[in-house]
């Protein structure tokens, strides 16, 4: 579960890190006070989306008057931010967050992830900050200190080579220690996934600050992160997307034509990449789970129709625990239900699979039954034609 | 020989007497699985499905034995139950739960090796040994006792290859479902070591998924230390990046963990990636013959 920046950076705040004055705006009403409060006579303002890549794509702005703190305000609240990490249609921005200005003379990079390799917590921290680390990592690995974590410990070898990395002084060196360990404290108080400053700025006075922030949440911790899980917001997910997940459906929408709904995250995968194989384009990803039951079967139909794109629906279930038949039966419930008007090709695989074959071609004549995925996959791409 | 189970094995079950719990372990012991007890805190001193119940795991190795254990209890206990397992004394732990958070795992991990034990999953199908017993949740009667091993991050995908290995008449040595989250207690290379040393398995299906770098290292792996003939699919061809699919460790992020990659490393270490899902089966079928 992601964060929005200024949520992250009351986090920050609570553990003692240097973050900016700043407060968060979701009406034009609310501008001139946040910017009194805040004081000063420069503000940043900073559209609050789930994405990177915001200053690039007119996200950010640095204002001198409260007039154009007012004006980006009006511009961009309720409205759609692309940038290139969303997809076409953008993320919603639901607030703004309005920050006093820092005199900023160097930005540098910082970020905690877990690293599956060493399955260790991992520092990541650069001299070059402000821009995309995958691109020093494969320019100027020199520029580039990368530690793995012996557990939450952080000794103090790991806090010298990430000070000489990043060039810093006596003071800035201290100040350094001071943010890594907190932020690894975070990392594992939080159960966060991601820690990301990008950039971690020396300002004009020589001091660090975190100037941006990103968190990752894992949501498998959710249960025991209350407070953070109420920092969700939904309006920056996909609303099928949303709405699946609250039956447990895991689903993820894609640009093509071919509605899949498929048992297991894997075969779903699987699913997709044999559609484009036979060169024809997925409208998502849909895995129903190891426990589906005729009501999330329905759910999930409701959810694949909802996209206007979709002109056949590709069932792919391999029975293991799944009966069958309990499957079909799903189908035909939705079907009846929901009221099918486009083609929907079936393959059942494993346990009860041929009562689940029967079941189906006694019903509707929208559903076509086969016997392998290859058939299927085959048939459904020539429907969507 | 084959690996992880054979005749010896003795399970006991954590989370015994819970619908999960309960369902898997009658088709595990209908399989054939010595299945020796279970455990339920609270539950102790009384049966289930004809076994004994006990409060602990330690309870349990006095009284029956177990030499492995295999873990049903809900996510935010998998942790609790994983370290009860392995300060038993068990050495052979296979945990189903999905949705065990990553920071449990990392610690986890730790210990378990630290103490020489094999964790499988979390978040998996488990282990079998087809005609000898399984541990897991898999459909026991889509397996054929024969000599493909097989290795896979994701469940009905592994079934799928099963299926296909069965369909020709190849059959399995033993499968194992080594789970979709970031930090598995085994990984890819842990099962390639044992299905080379195994004498009944003549070749490796190794079915991989975009995100992480767990094929890559594989890929490190075989070129060096397996002899056995390797193939592979990796499931995620056309998943955008960023997005998770399913399981917490398939994304692809900050452009690593593309299925392009992973299937370069392998091919470049002598793995012969099937093109799709379809010919995992003739595929491996043509390297035997």
């Amino acid at each position: 579960m992601n964060l929005h920046e200024y949520q992250g950076k009351e986090i920050f705040a609570q553990y003692d890190l240097p973050v900016s004055k700043g407060k968060v705006v979701t009406s034009l009403d609310e501008v001139e006070q946040a910017c009194t409060d805040i004081g000063g006579s420069r503000w940043v303002a900073k559209a609050q989306v789930h994405a990177g890549g915001r200053g690039k794509s007119g996200g950010v702005a640095l204002c001198d008057t409260i007039e154009e703190v007012a004006n980006f305000t009006k511009k961009w609240l309720g409205k759609r931010l692309v940038t290139y990490q969303t997809d076409k249609e953008g993320q919603l921005v639901s607030c703004i967050l309005v920050e006093e200005c820092t005199n900023i003379a160097d930005e540098l990079y910082y970020s905690a992830v877990v690293d599956r390799s060493s399955r260790e917590v991992a520092i990541i921290a650069s001299s070059e900050g402000g821009v995309n680390i995958e691109k020093v990592a494969e320019e100027t690995p020199e520029k580039i200190a990368s530690i793995s974590l012996n557990g939450k410990d952080v000794s103090q070898g790991d806090i010298e080579k990430i000070c000489s990395t990043l060039k810093l002084n006596d003071t800035q060196s201290s100040q350094m220690e001071h943010i890594v360990r907190k932020t690894v404290s975070m990392f594992f108080e939080c159960d966060l996934s991601l820690l990301e400053i990008n950039p971690l700025v020396i300002k004009d006075d020589g001091n660090l600050h975190c100037l941006d922030a990103k968190i990752n949440i894992d949501s498998n911790a959710l249960f025991r992160q209350k407070e953070l899980q109420e920092m969700h917001d939904p309006t920056q997910e996909d609303p099928r997307e949303s709405e699946a997940s609250k039956y447990d459906l895991s689903y993820v929408s894609l640009d093509g034509n071919i509605g899949c709904m498929v048992n297991g995250a894997g075969l779903a995968m699987g699913t997709m990449d044999t559609i484009k194989f036979f060169k024809g384009n997925p409208a998502n990803f849909l895995d129903v789970g190891g426990t589906a039951t005729q009501e999330r079967v329905a759910k999930a139909f409701k959810i694949i129709l909802d996209d206007p794109e979709v002109k056949v629906v590709l069932v792919n279930i391999f029975g293991g625990i799944v009966r069958c038949d309990l499957i079909a039966q799903g189908i035909v419930a939705a079907i009846d239900e929901v009221g099918v008007e486009i083609p929907v090709v079936v393959r059942l695989e494993g346990n009860s699979a041929e009562k689940g074959l029967s079941i189906l071609s006694n019903s509707s004549s929208k559903i076509q039954s086969k016997n392998s995925l290859e058939d299927a996959a085959r048939t459904a791409v020539e429907l969507a034609k | 020989m084959s690996i992880l189970i054979d005749k010896d094995t003795r399970v006991l079950v954590q989370g015994f007497t819970g619908s999960q719990g309960t369902l898997h372990s009658s088709q595990s012991i209908e399989y054939g699985t010595n299945v020796v007890g279970g455990v339920t805190p609270g539950k102790g001193g009384t049966s289930h499905l004809d076994l004994p119940v006990f409060n602990s795991v330690n309870e349990a190795v006095e009284q029956v034995q177990p030499n492995a254990s295999l873990i049903f209890v809900p996510a935010p206990f998998c942790k609790g139950a994983i370290l009860e397992a392995a300060e038993a004394g068990i050495k052979f732990i296979v945990c189903i739960t999905e949705g065990v958070p990553t920071l449990d795992m990392l610690e986890v991990k730790k210990i378990v090796d630290g103490l020489g034990i094999t964790l499988i999953g979390p978040n998996c199908p488990g282990v079998i040994t087809p005609g000898v017993g399984k541990m897991g949740i898999m459909p026991g009667e889509i397996h054929l006792p024969g000599r493909v091993g097989i290795i896979s991050r994701s469940g009905t995908l592994t079934y799928e290859a099963v299926k296909q290995t069965t369909d020709l008449g190849l059959g399995q040595s033993s499968c194992v479902g080594i789970g979709g989250d970031p930090i598995p207690g085994s990984s890819f290379i842990d099962i390639l070591e044992l299905f080379e040393a195994d004498d009944r398995t003549d070749a490796i299906v190794m079915v991989g998924e975009i995100g992480g770098s767990a094929e890559e290292e594989a890929a490190e792996f075989i070129s060096q230390n397996v002899t056995k003939p390797v193939v592979s699919y990796i499931a995620g061809q056309t998943a955008p990046p960023g997005k998770r699919m399913g399981h917490a460790g398939a994304i692809i992020s900050g452009g690593k963990g593309t299925a392009e990659d992973k299937i370069k490393k392998l091919n470049e270490s002598g793995v012969v990636v099937a093109k799709n899902l379809l010919e995992i089966g003739s595929t491996i079928k043509s390297l035997m013959s």
